[in-house]
Parts: structure tokens; sequence; C-alpha cells
């Protein structure tokens, strides 16, 4: 396979002002050294634009909106190959996540979409107690506005018909998360 | 030996099959289990990507209902997603003082306390340390003799938490594939992860990992997994993957209880998305050679 990872060319941030949203995500490759285990053990690595190692390198000069920019935390799997494999014990699963949660919160249109299927996911967890397959999908279909999106899941979606694994129907717990939620949402500041 | 059972959302829709085959399976081996009385969903793999306080505060709900009504039991669990979501609660909680404050604090509005007293158990932790390979011997009354089969163990029951299986080269299913009177397939991609629900949001980058991993498999008669959606990844997208040939995905207790001579309702193999004829054949004859 070719390498598609080609040197980046930047100016960097001011390193004056600290972004206080970027420290969270800073505090956890602090330690980090350069050594591109991470990159190395990712098997979604080939799918990037920035390596891992190059991303968390960007993360700590401040390079908020050329990391946000990029595909590569939207592709991590959470394996957690990386933060097995660290020498310095990095949390950089978690890292991807919190990358995931930034560029939802504060990201263009195009992050906000990819941010979807994870708040489409967990809309239906608040609602039902319980996911419902079937509901969760339909919503997630309606939010990305893509009609082609549907019939990539058609076959599956029938196989699963065929199979009698497709529930309508909701589930004995539905409500019982609302309260959690909104106790969550309090807590960390959200609307 | 009992425990508390967290089946996940997944067994109770399109894991039917895992959950049904894990229950017979466990009751044959004289397994106890108490499903935890309203238990909720754990979110999965997609809650850190939305909230890191709900990532914790989701899954403490169901440990705090089990010390309240399943005390003293530890949670049996068989999805790896629900699994390390679980364990993570006890680990962060140890590395940072000031999270049960908070998790108590969002679990308040029901009521709920966690106290970090359950201990979390994968259902292959289970089968493998407690029962272990001479229980289950002992249940086979139609031993798989002749039939390869790949142990498939995906990420989140090994990684980041090692701590029944060496998350690096996991062999921890082999002793009881041999259990069977079956051949454990030799090969490094049981830890190889399927591309989890980049599935859905990156289907072109997971089916590359998918394809890595059924191409590794040739040669086996069955790929077994321990994960609902290792299973959804391995077993759906087969001829997306470019796969010569299908090859069986099956569950680990639906092996098991094949060997146990179980029923049809009790391994619900007719759910599975991908069993070959080829399977089915061999199956036959290891009923016929036991016969």
């Amino acid at each position: 396979m070719k390498n598609t990872h080609k040197p980046i060319a930047f100016v960097p941030a001011p390193l004056v002002f600290q972004d206080e949203t970027l420290v969270e995500v800073q505090n956890m490759v602090r330690a980090c050294m350069q050594c591109g285990t991470c990159t190395a053990s990712c098997p979604n690595a080939f799918a990037m634009d920035l390596t891992p190692r190059q991303m968390w390198r960007m993360l700590l000069f401040g390079l908020k909106q050329e990391v946000l920019q990029s595909r590569t935390f939207w592709l991590c799997s959470a394996c957690y190959s990386c933060t097995l494999r660290c020498p310095r014990d990095l949390p950089l699963t978690a890292a991807m996540a919190a990358l995931k949660r930034m560029a939802a919160a504060e990201g263009d249109s195009a992050n906000r979409k990819k941010a979807l299927f994870y708040q489409e996911f967990m809309h239906n967890v608040e609602q039902n107690g319980r996911i419902q397959e079937m509901g969760f999908m339909c919503h997630y279909f309606l939010a990305m506005h893509d009609p082609l999106l549907p019939m990539e899941y058609g076959p599956l979606g029938l196989k699963l018909l065929a199979k009698g694994k497709l529930h309508l129907g909701g589930s004995g717990q539905r409500g019982r998360l609302g309260p959690l939620f909104a106790k969550v949402r309090s807590m960390e500041g959200a609307s | 030996m009992k425990y508390a059972y967290y089946p996940g959302c997944s067994l109770g829709t399109s894991a039917e099959e895992y959950d049904v085959s894990s229950r017979e399976v466990l009751k044959r081996l004289g397994v106890e289990l108490s499903e935890i009385p309203d238990w909720t969903c754990c979110g999965a793999s997609a809650v850190e990507p939305v909230s890191s306080l709900l990532t914790l505060a989701l899954p403490a709900r169901n440990l705090a209902l089990t010390e309240r009504e399943c005390p003293g039991l530890d949670m049996l669990v068989p999805c790896s997603a629900c699994y390390l979501n679980h364990l993570r609660v006890g680990r962060e909680c140890a590395a940072d003082r000031a999270l049960p404050g908070r998790i108590n604090e969002a679990l308040g509005t029901e009521g709920l306390s966690y106290a970090g007293k359950v201990r979390v158990r994968h259902l292959l932790d289970v089968l493998a340390g407690d029962i272990g390979p001479e229980a289950v011997a002992a249940q086979v009354s139609r031993r798989l003799e002749g039939l390869i089969v790949a142990s498939y163990y995906g990420c989140q029951a090994l990684r980041p938490y090692a701590l029944f299986d060496d998350p690096e080269r996991p062999r921890s299913m082999e002793p009881l594939i041999s259990a069977l009177g079956a051949t454990a397939f030799r090969w490094d991609m049981g830890g190889r992860c399927c591309g989890a629900s980049l599935m859905a949001t990156r289907r072109d980058v997971a089916l590359v990992s998918v394809a890595a991993i059924l191409d590794a498999a040739a040669g086996a008669d069955a790929i077994v997994t321990v994960c609902p959606m290792c299973q959804m990844n391995l077993e759906a997208y087969q001829s997306q993957a470019h796969q010569a040939d299908t090859i069986s995905v099956l569950y680990l207790p639906q092996l098991l209880g094949l060997a146990f001579g179980l029923s049809d309702e009790q391994t619900l193999l007719d759910k599975n998305l991908a069993v070959t004829d080829a399977l089915k054949g061999k199956l036959r004859a290891c009923e016929t050679a036991s016969a």
C-alpha cells in the first residue's frame, strides 16, 4: 500500500493563548515522546490523513483547527491497541473520544454530521432505556439527509428481517434513563 | 456457581442466539444466573464520543442495581463492549478519587448509589477460568472431531485491561475448543479489530479489516466469537468484503451447545447469518460418529 502520509506544512499557533477546551485532551497526551507505536498499532491508520503520532504533537502545539479538520479521530474504532502498547501509558483511545466530543461541540457542519451517529444512538437510549436498533437506524437515516444511506443498509435489513431479528415496539425501561441523562447534562453544564 | 447476568441490549434483539445459547450452556454446566432487574443500556461504544460522565454513569447504574439486588455476585457479561464499559467504572474510580462522588450525584436522581463492590466478568473469562475445559468436556455428548475452529476474541474483552488472557496473543478459547473434540485453528488474527462501529460510519474502512480476518481464516470450518458486534461484522458483510467462500461464524456458546447435544431451540443456529452447508454436513457427521 502506498504511503499516504505526507509531511504537513503549518504555522504554529501563538503559544501565549491557552485554549481551555484543548487542555483536557492535551493533558492526556502531554507525555507523548513521539515514538509512533500508536500509529504502527492502529488498524485504521491506512485511512487517516494525519497519523495518530502527528496528531498528538499538533494538539500539543495548539493546532486545534488543523486537528478538527482531520478525519483521523473519527476513524478510531476503539480497539485499544495503541492504549495497550503506549510506552508512556497514555489513554490514547480516550483522547480520540475526547476529540470526537470536541468536534461535535465546536466543529464545522461536516464534523457535526459525523457526530450524529453517536448522538442519535444516545438519544434513542435516553428515550427507551435499552437501545432499539430499528428505531435508532431510522432516526439516523433521517438525520443524515442522505437518500442513499438506507439503500446501503437495505440488504442487511432484509437479512435481519428474514431472521426475525428486527424488532419494532418499545422496551419496558422506556423513560427510565430520562432523569439520569438530565442530571448528567446539568452537571456537565450543557443545555 | 451463581452470577448476576447482564445480557445487554443486543442480546435481546439482533443477538438473541447469543443470549439463548449462553443461558442454556451455562445451565447445563450447573451455573445459575440471576438477571439484574431493570438493567439499562451501558451506552455501548456510542456514549464516550457524547459524554464523559455518562460513559461512567450509565454502567454505574447497572452496577448499583447489582449491588442492591444481587449482593455478593459477580456480574457476568457476554458482550465485550458492555463488559468494558462496566469494568471501566471501577478502574477509573480507582484512578480519580473525585469520580465516585460525581457518579453518585448523578445516580442520586434514582436513589441509587455505587460503592464499587461488583466484580465484572466476561462470559469467556467465566467459561475458560471459573468453569474450565474439564467441566466442559464432561458435558460433551457429540464430539466435534475433525472440526477446525478459529477463535476470534476481538478487542474490548482483551484491551485495555488484560485480566484473563494475553491481549496480544489471546489463547483462552483454545482449551475449550479442544475439550469439545474440535481442533483450534492456528492464526494471529484473534485479537485484530473487526472495525466495530466504523461498519456504520465508514464501511469502506471496516471492510478492509473484515476481509483481512476472513481471508486469514481460510482453512477453518468456522470462526467463533464472544461479542455481538464482532459477530455481526464478520457474518453479515462477507460478500461485500469480497470473500470468495462464505465461512461460518458462530458464537462460542453455540459451539459448546452443539457439542453438548442441545436442541435447535437451545443453540438457535438458524438465527446466524453465515452457516455453510459444509459446516452443517460436518456437524451431521459428528452426530453419526457419536451415535
